[in-house]
């Protein structure tokens, strides 16, 4: 008995050498670390831009000289634009869930967790959707520059958000198992900081990507 | 609902690191967040839509207003804005460095240039 209130006490007050919890420093330092990986990603895909030989194109429509086969612009502004739309309204889910979490509101928590996993699912839908519309309309990887800067691109950001996803199916099952009170906060919170990173990631990308041309 | 908390620290006369505790924002300023998010979003795709597109503001325009998604994001839901310094300098760091080499390679390989009038 005793022993099970001191561990509870030493969840709720882990004191460290800062003074600071140490997931939350590893949280921030892979997020440092994740900076350059999606900026060498964004520097490939702009450095890359415009030079395809061969399109179908971004913004511009293209005929095949081979073929005569008309191509038209292969993104999607509207589609994307409402998939963006979903991504942030999940980072909002996700501050109220961490919230909820914080104030030991076991029934919000469940809400908004489960609000978020359905927000990035649905964001990876819109994802499969674009990806294999653009299949059907003659880009893939191997097509050209634009093709392969594009899928690697926004594939690793649909990697990170699948995993976000998971990662927060993972807390919901905890949720419904035991609860989520006030000692989890800190591994929402760090969830938490993964999810908006992916969010600022995006952001990024639908303006250098989708709308600058 | 109310505001929760995070961890900010001070140190006693021993030198011993001890949480400080500082408000978080609450369900306003969240909702608040979001719907300036969302407008600045709906101004981005409406810009894409108009005549801007063809005069030489439309990329600057369109870097500010992600610039500022970018950082409002960062500093009210990553809580950057309330939390310990050391967490800033954690993202703030390697984000220097990464748009410094990002920006590097763009006048590298000629996308970007400094013309001398």
């Amino acid at each position: 008995m005793a022993t099970a209130a001191l561990a509870e006490a030493h969840d709720e007050h882990h004191y460290t050498s800062t003074g600071l919890p140490h997931t939350k420093i590893a949280i921030w330092a892979f997020i440092g670390s994740e900076c350059f990986f999606f900026a060498s990603l964004i520097a490939t895909y702009l450095i890359y831009k415009g030079r395809s030989v061969v399109g179908p194109f971004p913004h511009t429509p293209w005929v095949d000289p081979a073929t005569g086969q008309h191509f038209k612009p292969i993104l999607n502004i509207p589609v994307t634009s409402a998939s963006t739309f979903v991504l942030l309204m999940s980072s909002l889910a996700m501050v109220l869930a961490h919230s909820a979490v914080v104030r030991g509101d076991r029934k919000w928590s469940k809400i908004w967790l489960a609000s978020t996993a359905l927000l990035g699912a649905t964001f990876l839908g819109f994802q499969a959707y674009e990806f294999t519309s653009f299949v059907h309309e003659g880009l893939k990887i191997t097509t050209n520059l634009f093709g392969s800067t594009f899928f690697t691109l926004t594939g690793f950001h649909g990697a990170h958000v699948t995993a976000g996803v998971l990662w927060l199916v993972t807390m919901l099952f905890i949720d419904f198992k035991r609860g989520l009170g006030p000692r989890d906060a800190i591994n929402v919170d760090v969830m938490a900081l993964y999810w908006h990173f992916v969010d600022v990631v995006w952001i990024a990308i639908f303006t250098l990507v989708y709308l600058i041309q | 609902m109310t505001a929760d908390h995070s961890a900010h620290v001070t140190r006693d006369a021993h030198g011993d690191a001890h949480p400080v505790e500082h408000a978080h924002p609450d369900w306003g300023t969240y909702k608040w967040v979001a719907l300036v998010l969302t407008i600045i979003t709906i101004v981005e795709v409406y810009v894409y839509y108009t005549g801007l597109k063809d005069t030489r503001l439309f990329v600057p325009i369109l870097l500010i207003l992600s610039a500022a998604k970018f950082a409002i994001v960062v500093m009210f839901y990553m809580h950057l804005k309330y939390d310990a310094k050391i967490f800033r300098g954690l993202f703030i760091g390697p984000l220097i460095v990464a748009m410094t080499v990002l920006i590097s390679l763009l006048f590298l390989f000629g996308h970007i240039a400094i013309h001398a009038s």
